[in-house]
């Protein structure tokens, strides 16, 4: 099973920077999920969000932040594990290590 | 959490213990406390590390009762201060190793590699090669014996021996995902999942011992059969060939992790092995964005070299499909002709079947009726007996 982990935030604040310790762990994470070997792919994202709507057929692209919404950032895994649980714990294990906030866990279907 | 921990746990138990039976009571013991525990206390900061020393006690507990107490209790001592990482991998590696071990049957080694290393539980093991859950504990109980009374090493082996050891690892993880692979619609999901399974094996292994190419020729070749899994099974659950697969549905993802994997064989230099072949060949496939893309002579030069290292029947009649397609049906009914008379091929339905479409692109319906008619009768799979059938009728109208 595949699934998406992906972080979300407000994009408006600014937070503060990764610390290089942070930055450290978070790289053996990685690599700890590629030597499992469930670590399909994997990338940070950059600050800006455009975003492309269509309504009625007119489509409208505007730049971000979006107050609205809460937006992906950071950064996203794609993993391939036996279940959802697994998955969970994937995502604890990460969460902890970068601090408050959210992870987010989708199945992908298909793809 | 525990297929996460377990195979770690395992693995670093029996290097202690210097018994995989033992090693895998004991984790289960580690796990059930922690399920007992961790409600209360709350989920220790470093799971893993937790597992471990509670079954590390465990295995102090029960030696103790044991006769070697004295010796044993003092190397758990200094495992006890041993450090994670490195010896982490390195346990995993020994324990793959001993799964795969050579003085076990085949069929064990599967058994005991999904169950160790997998943590597929026996009863998911059985469901999945469709056997009875009883057949497969025994299999197990009887691995884990054998590998006791024979006082099979935890050892990584070294020089010679490495590469027969490796390939039975290989094999062991290629039979794996081969299971999946044929798994049909109909079948328990659990099946299919084999393939996946047998990635990740394989995925792991390539990080445990980077600089063997056989190795990242297995993963390449797994991933890139792998990502056409969607593509090969049609809307009635019926089996798509590869030339008429819709390669808008292969996985691209997949394909680029294959070509990668493959390139990490190639450079790691020397001649291409029969895993890195046969994922050279598959390559070949994935990155013809058509059929008729296909560098078939490219694969016809891959099949030459396959055919020196491992020689066989099968692989011979896979080269003459390969020179039909890039010399002409002439010099590929040359070759499968001079394979009519082998053994191994004498119910293969695949070798009339080649031959009836190199005679019928050469217009001799007549006798490519007779080869479709012939392959029709030793398949085994309906679908693919009809549209045998099919190629026999219209034979028979070209030819009238």
């Amino acid at each position: 099973m595949r699934f998406l982990l992906y972080t979300t935030g407000d994009n408006t604040q600014p937070s503060a920077p990764p610390t290089p310790q942070m930055i450290e762990e978070v790289g053996k994470f990685t690599d700890e999920t590629r030597r499992a070997g469930i670590l399909l792919a994997t990338g940070g994202l950059g600050p800006s969000t455009t975003r492309v709507r269509n309504t009625g057929g007119k489509l409208a692209v505007t730049d971000g932040p979006f107050t609205e919404t809460k937006e992906l950032i950071g950064g996203f895994a794609l993993i391939e594990v036996k279940s959802r649980e697994e998955a969970i714990e994937w995502a604890k294990r990460f969460r902890k290590i970068v601090g408050d906030g959210d992870s987010l866990i989708q199945e992908v279907f298909g793809g | 959490m525990w297929r996460i921990e377990s195979p770690k746990l395992i693995a670093g138990l029996t290097r202690i213990v210097r018994d995989v039976g033992l090693a895998e009571d004991l984790a289960q013991d580690a796990l059930v406390a922690a399920l007992e525990q961790w409600p209360e206390s709350g989920v220790p900061a470093k799971p893993g590390a937790w597992l471990m020393a509670t079954a590390k006690h465990r295995a102090i507990d029960r030696l103790r009762r044991d006769e070697r107490l004295e010796r044993k209790h003092q190397e758990i001592g200094r495992e006890m201060e041993v450090q994670e990482g490195q010896q982490e991998g390195d346990d995993l590696l020994r324990l793959m190793f001993i799964s795969c071990h050579p003085i076990l049957a085949p069929e064990a080694r599967v058994a005991l590699t999904l169950r160790l290393l997998a943590s597929l539980t026996t009863e998911e093991i059985a469901r999945a090669f469709l056997v009875p859950t009883s057949t497969i504990s025994q299999r197990i109980v009887r691995a884990k014996r054998t590998l006791t009374e024979a006082r099979v090493p935890f050892e990584v082996p070294s020089g010679p021996e490495l590469e027969a050891r490796l390939s039975s690892v290989l094999q062991v993880i290629y039979l794996v995902f081969n299971e999946g692979y044929s798994a049909t619609a109909g079948d328990d999901l659990l099946r299919a999942g084999l393939c996946e399974d047998a990635l990740r094996l394989g995925r792991i292994l390539a990080g445990l011992v980077p600089k063997e190419p056989e190795v990242h020729g297995l993963v390449a070749l797994m991933e890139i059969q792998a990502s056409r899994s969607r593509a090969r099974v049609g809307p009635s659950g019926e089996m798509v060939l590869l030339p008429d697969q819709d390669r808008s549905r292969w996985d691209q993802l997949l394909i680029r992790r294959g070509l990668a994997a493959l390139e990490r064989a190639e450079q790691l230099g020397g001649a291409l092995g029969p895993y890195a072949l046969q994922a050279a060949i598959a390559a070949c496939h994935a990155r013809a964005r058509t059929s008729a893309e296909t560098d078939w002579s490219r694969i016809v030069a891959l099949y030459d070299a396959l055919a020196e290292l491992t020689p066989s029947a099968v692989v011979e009649l896979n080269r003459a499909v390969a020179v039909g397609m890039a010399f002409g049906p002439a010099a590929g009914l040359e070759l499968v002709d001079a394979l009519r008379s082998e053994p191994a091929l004498r119910t293969y339905h695949f070798l009339p079947s080649v031959r009836g479409d190199f005679l019928a692109k050469l217009g001799r319906h007549d006798e490519a009726r007779v080869e479709f008619e012939r392959a029709a009768a030793l398949t085994q799979n309906a679908r693919e007996r009809e549209l045998l059938l099919d190629r026999a009728v219209a034979s028979r109208h070209r030819d009238a």
